[in-house]
């Protein structure tokens, strides 16, 4: 029975871990659809972000193959670091701070609007969602496995 | 192991629906931009537009070109190429997108030139010397000047006519265009109105065939 329990407990670790993989993948995937297919140049704030999310396929992946607790420790702080630079940009790309204080004054605007979907959900908007979406699901999984 | 499996799983599919989506993208795309160039076909030639070849030529490549981009010196001669390859049935139709930094000045230069009667030449020292003047992180327009006596131009009067408001305007009236076409990147090509969405020697080469059979 207490077997059983454990099992099924490792499963849920697991399957939380698995949704970890699958935003971040879902993530680099439609990043590179819209630059590498729909044309859109990544702006400076997009590159960062990327250099966040990209790294966490392969840490999640190579967690999930070998269910490995301390996938936590080492995605955490690219999580939270990409959802710093997110929640800049989405602020930035909403209005909320003054333009004149973007550090990407040449090259491609990092405010510049390319698609929001149903009439609110930009690009930077959902790079925060995935950030903050990893970070919640990696604090369920740390609390689940240290009780 | 049968987690395994769900990753390699989920991986396949997830590389699956960016290729069919990148297809269906492609595919609308090309759609959309046809469609533009159907529906605004005034905007594909206008009266300024320099034309090289035989006038009743009936394959006519409209090209949307920057005398600082690299891809259109690159892709010029092979578009010469393709029209000494069928003398007489290709044309070609130069427009103006000028995105990179000092691309106006050449224009206007080249504009300029043409009022000698030196268009082509002017172009082919443009291109034929781009390195020196045209340096992405540095573009230095006005050497091009250095390079303009070789082909006989009169220097001062070039500099008099450069300044010509129908060469602003002129300028003006090929970027509207470009962008109702969203031509985006240069070279943009269009045969017979039909836009190259997939940039490729091949592709071009295949576009402009296709039009010679369906036209000679």
């Amino acid at each position: 029975m207490n077997m059983i329990n454990v099992d099924r407990s490792a499963n849920t670790d697991w399957v939380i871990l698995f949704f970890c993989w699958l935003i971040a993948s879902v993530s680099m995937l439609g990043s590179l659809f819209f630059s590498e297919i729909m044309g859109f140049a990544p702006c400076v704030l997009c590159w960062y972000q990327r250099i966040c999310i990209y790294p966490l396929v392969l840490i999640f992946g190579i967690g999930l193959f070998s269910f490995d607790a301390g996938v936590i420790k080492y995605s955490r702080p690219l999580a939270i670091a990409g959802w710093f630079i997110a929640l800049y940009h989405t602020l930035l790309y909403s209005g909320f701070l003054p333009k004149s204080i973007q550090p990407c004054s040449e090259g491609v605007s990092c405010t510049e609007k390319y698609i929001e979907l149903f009439g609110f959900l930009s690009i930077p908007l959902l790079s925060l969602l995935s950030f903050s979406a990893i970070i919640a699901l990696l604090y369920i999984l740390q609390r689940r496995i240290s009780s | 192991m049968k987690k395994k499996q769900i990753v390699v799983l989920a991986s396949i599919v997830l590389v699956l629906l960016f290729v069919m989506g990148s297809f269906l993208f492609k595919d609308r795309q090309q759609d959309t931009l046809s469609s533009l160039a159907r529906k605004n076909a005034d905007a594909l030639v206008r009266e300024h537009s320099q034309t090289m070849g035989s006038a009743s030529a009936k394959v006519a490549i409209v090209e949307f070109m920057d005398p600082g981009c690299e891809t259109c010196r690159a892709f010029d001669p092979f578009i010469k190429q393709m029209m000494a390859a069928y003398p007489g049935k290709i044309k070609l139709v130069i427009r103006y997108a000028p995105l990179h930094q000092g691309a106006d000045y050449a224009v206007a230069l080249l504009e300029a030139a043409r009022k000698q009667g030196k268009y082509w030449e002017t172009l082919q020292v443009m291109y034929d010397t781009q390195p020196n003047w045209a340096a992405h992180h540095n573009p230095q327009p006005q050497l091009i000047w250095q390079f303009l006596p070789r082909i006989g131009l009169n220097v001062e009067r070039l500099k008099k006519d450069m300044n010509d408001p129908e060469i602003t305007r002129l300028i003006g009236q090929d970027m509207a265009d470009a962008r109702t076409l969203k031509v985006t990147k240069t070279p943009g090509f269009f045969v017979n109105g039909k836009p190259l969405v997939s940039f490729g020697y091949e592709q071009m080469q295949a576009l402009v065939e296709a039009e010679l059979r369906a036209n000679y």
